[in-house]
């Protein structure tokens, strides 16, 4: 979803960013989910790093699949046109968006079961194709809609809120994503806004799927003493892989990063994602360090987050496809109809 | 129902048989194992009676299996333009050892043979002329390469048929020329293997002794010949289609295959990129859903499948209507439930298109009957989709899709592409203001702006869960009750934009025919059988499309039987007519079935009107 916005040379007025919208244009209706929902927490960084990165409201398309977080694109982004699909199956809309309209900006909210469950098989598939849009996994390890059951990211040992011990292991997304060829996979948490906020950012300057995996706490069914996925234990448990800032494209670069502690990634569109390193020592674009730390990880039930991993270099699925430089969508007759001499030569050879 | 053919037809037959030579008008049948390239060999003997000007068809019955099961090539030629199925073989070309015994034994007295002399196949009957041909052995002398061999016994075979018909060799040595296109090696080494076909015939045979023979005549000329996922990928790309996300499955995988060859012949531009996209799905799921998203983004999309894919596909068609999402859906239809008979051809998915997907749908399905119209009709699902904001079927079948059919050459269409009700910038601005699923124009169909329109008033949130007129979601029960009229309402207006039904009247006529799909060949035949045989004037009502129009109700009401044929066991096309009609109409309807998976041939039906019609006068 890199940007192709002109930069704009004058000093935005206050309250406005460099495309003169206001953060009023970026908000969305009135969420209906349940108060303190980590869900909301995510909708505010969002309409916070779009905004700030200064995106284009009606380039933006917001697609989602079933559940509690699939509701959320309703709440961000009024101006910009959204999608909420059927369960499990946004990662087919998103793609059949993105090749009808490769001009877009692509927001896709999940949920662990929409994704982890009954969309696997197409969550697998998007990150093989390394589809370009920002995909949200909104982690809570449990069903909300349906009151509280066990999801697929829910860890070996949790505790239901009806006092059930989950006894099956979780599926890590991450490490998935990372072994399908993801080249853009963060893990964060609902409440560290400033880590989100740079992450997105950061999400919007990368052509190809950028994957989150945010832990967002249920407080209705999953907030209770003995759950992994709860407010109390994130907090208490989350270790910081590096300290995340973000420089856009669009603000000149002063400061020196070769002091050895940070690792200056460039983007795609320009921008650069600085990650301060932290007691860990982590390096964000080795693939196998990267597997690796999230292996120990679950082994020692640790909640790491950051950008896990990093690779700036593979092409996007519609690089590889080819197309006109203008979206499909629009393509006038003349030039998507071939002509009667076409079909005549085609007719002859048929004869 | 009677198996045996009547007795005007034995006398026919007869005929036929003393009378001297049959002139262009047989069926041969090659017996084969699948896998052994003998479809080229088919390919080739067909087109050269084609050639001769001889109407032709050519159907390949075959197993799904990769290599090693039998399969059955049957062509047709027929001076009067008869291409429908026909169930008598007259001369048979035994290459199978496995089927061999049975092919023979099935076939009518006085019938011809052509086998592998090893086969000893003329121990099993005395009433037959069989002509032996050591093809293994003839093969022996053009290439040592075993697996070559194989292949070019199957071009012996079109040598030694075309001597026994007297088939021109120059039209052979065309077809085959234009067979194996730019690979000379092939065309000289299958050559050779013609030769020897044609001489060991010439040198061996009586051909005299063989009743069926091709004269050149002139119906062929200008004519081409195509299969109808060939067609119906012609119809997408003259249609403009720029997203197709497809799953592969017998009988369909085809139409998107042949697609991409195409497209990347007529549609890179100059600067070498393609203003297309195809892309192979993970499963059908995904296949429907890209298309439907690449819809609502404004893209001409579709995406093709057969009767399991339209199984998966169900949740999506719900929300593609009830969101109002345009998109074509291909189903070439083969024999279900359940995997089925996945090489076998039939009309089993009406009801499973009709009402796609739970709650209250209905969808447009247009029904091709001939390779032309899987060209017409597959433009026409493009326009439809995007006027009525929905996703529109295009039903098929494996007869149709799968084998080789001749046709007049398809006529460019000229008219300007319909995009539908698209508002763009200039529209919201003159507007001020836009709710998607209002009624505006009294016509069901409301308003739409694609993602990426630059204007604050564009945008909207599309969902399958309950919404008002301005996209909000909505649980009450007077937007749902409204929201839902108006896709009633829009599927009314439907009926006077889909293609209309094709009637022949005949003269006096008090039953009719009402068949759709490629159901029609057979009809069209049996009505000629009809009216030789019996002296019976019959009506004929062609349905191109659901839902019926006008003229449905008026041909039953001219009519005091009205005889529905169809390929599936349940009569599925006679149901949805008997929820239409009312009740005094609905009883005048009559239902002849075909369903095991080979298709309908114009005999089955002629008998089956003829015994139906007995029970009726009694």
């Amino acid at each position: 979803m890199s940007m192709t916005t002109q930069q704009t040379s004058a000093t935005p007025p206050k309250n406005m960013n460099r495309l003169g919208f206001t953060m009023a244009d970026y908000k969305g209706a009135e969420s209906t989910l349940c108060a303190g929902c980590g869900h909301d927490a995510i909708t505010s960084q969002i309409i916070k790093a779009f905004y700030e990165y200064g995106v284009e409201p009606h380039r933006v398309a917001k697609l989602s699949g079933i559940g509690c977080s699939s509701k959320t694109p309703a709440y961000f982004l009024s101006k910009s046109h959204g999608f909420n699909g059927v369960h499990g199956r946004m990662p087919a809309v998103a793609t059949g968006v993105m090749l009808a309209n490769k001009s877009l900006i692509s927001i896709g909210v999940s949920g662990d079961g929409d994704t982890a469950s009954i969309g696997m098989g197409q969550f697998v598939h998007l990150l093989r194709r390394n589809v370009p849009m920002i995909y949200i996994i909104e982690n809570n390890g449990v069903y909300g809609l349906t009151k509280g059951q066990f999801s697929a990211t829910a860890d070996l040992g949790s505790k239901a809120k009806s006092g059930v011990m989950n006894d099956l292991p979780a599926i890590d997304v991450c490490a998935m994503a990372i072994e399908l060829g993801c080249n853009f996979v963060a893990r964060s948490f609902a409440g560290d806004p400033k880590q989100m906020v740079a992450l997105l950012k950061a999400a919007l300057g990368h052509r190809g799927t950028a994957l989150f995996d945010v832990i967002s706490p249920c407080v209705t069914f999953n907030n209770h003493e003995g759950s992994t996925k709860s407010y109390k234990y994130a907090k208490d448990h989350e270790e910081l892989l590096h300290e995340i800032s973000f420089v856009p494209f669009f603000e000149q670069i002063t400061v020196d990063y070769s002091d050895g502690e940070t690792t200056d990634v460039e983007l795609h569109d320009g921008s650069h994602i600085r990650l301060r390193k932290t007691d860990k020592g982590y390096d964000a674009t080795n693939k196998g360090a990267a597997l690796d730390t999230l292996r120990k990880c679950q082994e020692l039930n640790e909640f790491l987050t950051g950008l896990i991993y990093i690779n700036e270099i593979k092409p996007d699925f519609l690089t590889l496809l080819n197309m006109t430089d203008e979206p499909l969508a629009t393509l006038p007759q003349e030039r998507v109809q071939p002509k009667e001499d076409d079909l005549r030569e085609i007719m002859a050879e048929l004869m | 129902m009677p198996n045996q053919s009547p007795q005007a037809l034995v006398a026919e037959e007869e005929q036929r048989l003393n009378g001297g030579p049959v002139i262009n008008d047989f069926s041969i049948q090659v017996a084969t194992v699948n896998g052994s390239g003998s479809q080229s060999s088919n390919t080739v003997l067909m087109r050269s009676i084609f050639q001769m000007g001889i109407p032709v068809s050519g159907k390949n019955l075959f197993p799904s299996n990769i290599a090693g099961l039998p399969t059955w090539f049957t062509i047709r030629a027929n001076k009067d333009g008869w291409i429908a199925r026909r169930k008598e073989i007259d001369f048979l070309v035994a290459m199978n050892p496995e089927t061999a015994r049975e092919d023979v034994m099935n076939l009518d007295p006085n019938r011809v043979v052509v086998y592998e002399e090893t086969l000893k196949l003329n121990q099993y009957r005395r009433d037959l002329a069989f002509f032996p041909v050591p093809f293994a052995k003839l093969a022996i002398e053009i290439t040592p390469d075993s697996r070559l061999r194989k292949l070019l016994a199957n071009m012996i075979y079109v040598g030694v048929v075309g001597e026994l018909l007297e088939i021109d060799p120059a039209e052979t040595e065309i077809a085959l020329t234009k067979q194996f296109k730019g690979k000379a090696k092939a065309v000289a080494l299958n050559k050779t293997a013609l030769d020897i076909g044609r001489k060991f015939a010439k040198e061996t045979f009586d051909r005299t002794l063989v009743p069926y023979k091709c004269h050149r005549m002139n119906a062929t000329k200008g004519k081409i010949i195509i299969d109808g996922n060939t067609a119906a990928a012609l119809g997408c790309m003259f249609a403009g289609v720029t997203v197709a996300t497809w799953y592969p499955i017998t009988p369909s995988s085809s139409l998107c295959e042949t697609l991409a060859d195409y497209m990347k012949e007529y549609r890179i531009e100059r600067d070498g990129k393609a203003n297309f996209a195809i892309v192979q799905a993970e499963d059908e799921l995904a296949a429907v859903g890209m298309a439907m998203g690449a819809g609502w983004a404004g893209a001409r999309s579709m995406t093709s499948t057969a009767g399991p894919g339209i199984s998966l596909m169900q949740e999506f068609i719900g929300l593609g209507y009830y969101a109002e999402i345009p998109t074509v859906i291909f189903d070439i239809t083969r024999v279900g439930p359940s995997t089925g008979l996945p090489t076998r051809t039939q009309q089993s998915d009406i009801l499973s298109l009709v009402y796609a997907s739970h709650g209250d749908t209905k969808h447009i399905v247009l029904l091709p009957a001939s390779v032309e119209e899987c060209f017409q009709m597959a433009y026409d699902a493009f326009d439809l989709a995007e006027r009525f904001q929905t996703p529109v079927f295009v039903m098929s079948d494996l007869d149709l899709g799968m084998n080789n059919w001749m046709a007049d050459p398809f006529k460019y269409p000229k008219k300007k592409l319909d995009r539908g009700k698209v508002l763009s910038v200039e529209d919201l601005k003159r507007l001020g203001n836009f709710r998607r699923y209002a009624d505006i124009d009294g016509d069901g169909i409301p308003y739409r702006t694609l993602p990426g329109t630059n204007h604050p008033a564009a945008s909207y949130f599309t969902r399958g869960s309950g919404h008002n007129e301005a996209a909000a979601y909505s649980e009450r029960p007077d937007d749902y009750k409204r929201n839902m009229d108006r896709l009633s309402k829009k599927y009314e207006t439907a009926r006077q934009h889909v293609p209309p039904p094709q009637i022949q009247s005949a003269n006096g006529a008090k039953i009719g025919f009402l068949g759709f799909g490629t159901t029609h060949w057979a009809i069209i035949e049996s009505l000629d059988q009809l009216q030789r045989e019996y002296d019976r004037p019959i009506s004929y009502y062609r349905l191109r499309a659901v839902p019926f129009t006008k003229h449905l109700a008026e041909f039953f009401e001219r009519h005091d039987r009205v005889y529905v044929v169809e390929q599936n066991r349940d009569g599925q096309m006679g149901m949805l007519i008997k929820l239409e009609l009312p009740a005094e109409l609905a009883g005048k309807l009559r239902s002849i079935r075909h369903y095991s998976g080979i298709p309908i041939d114009a005999r089955f039906v002629t008998d089956a009107l003829v015994a139906a019609e007995k029970g009726e006068q009694n």
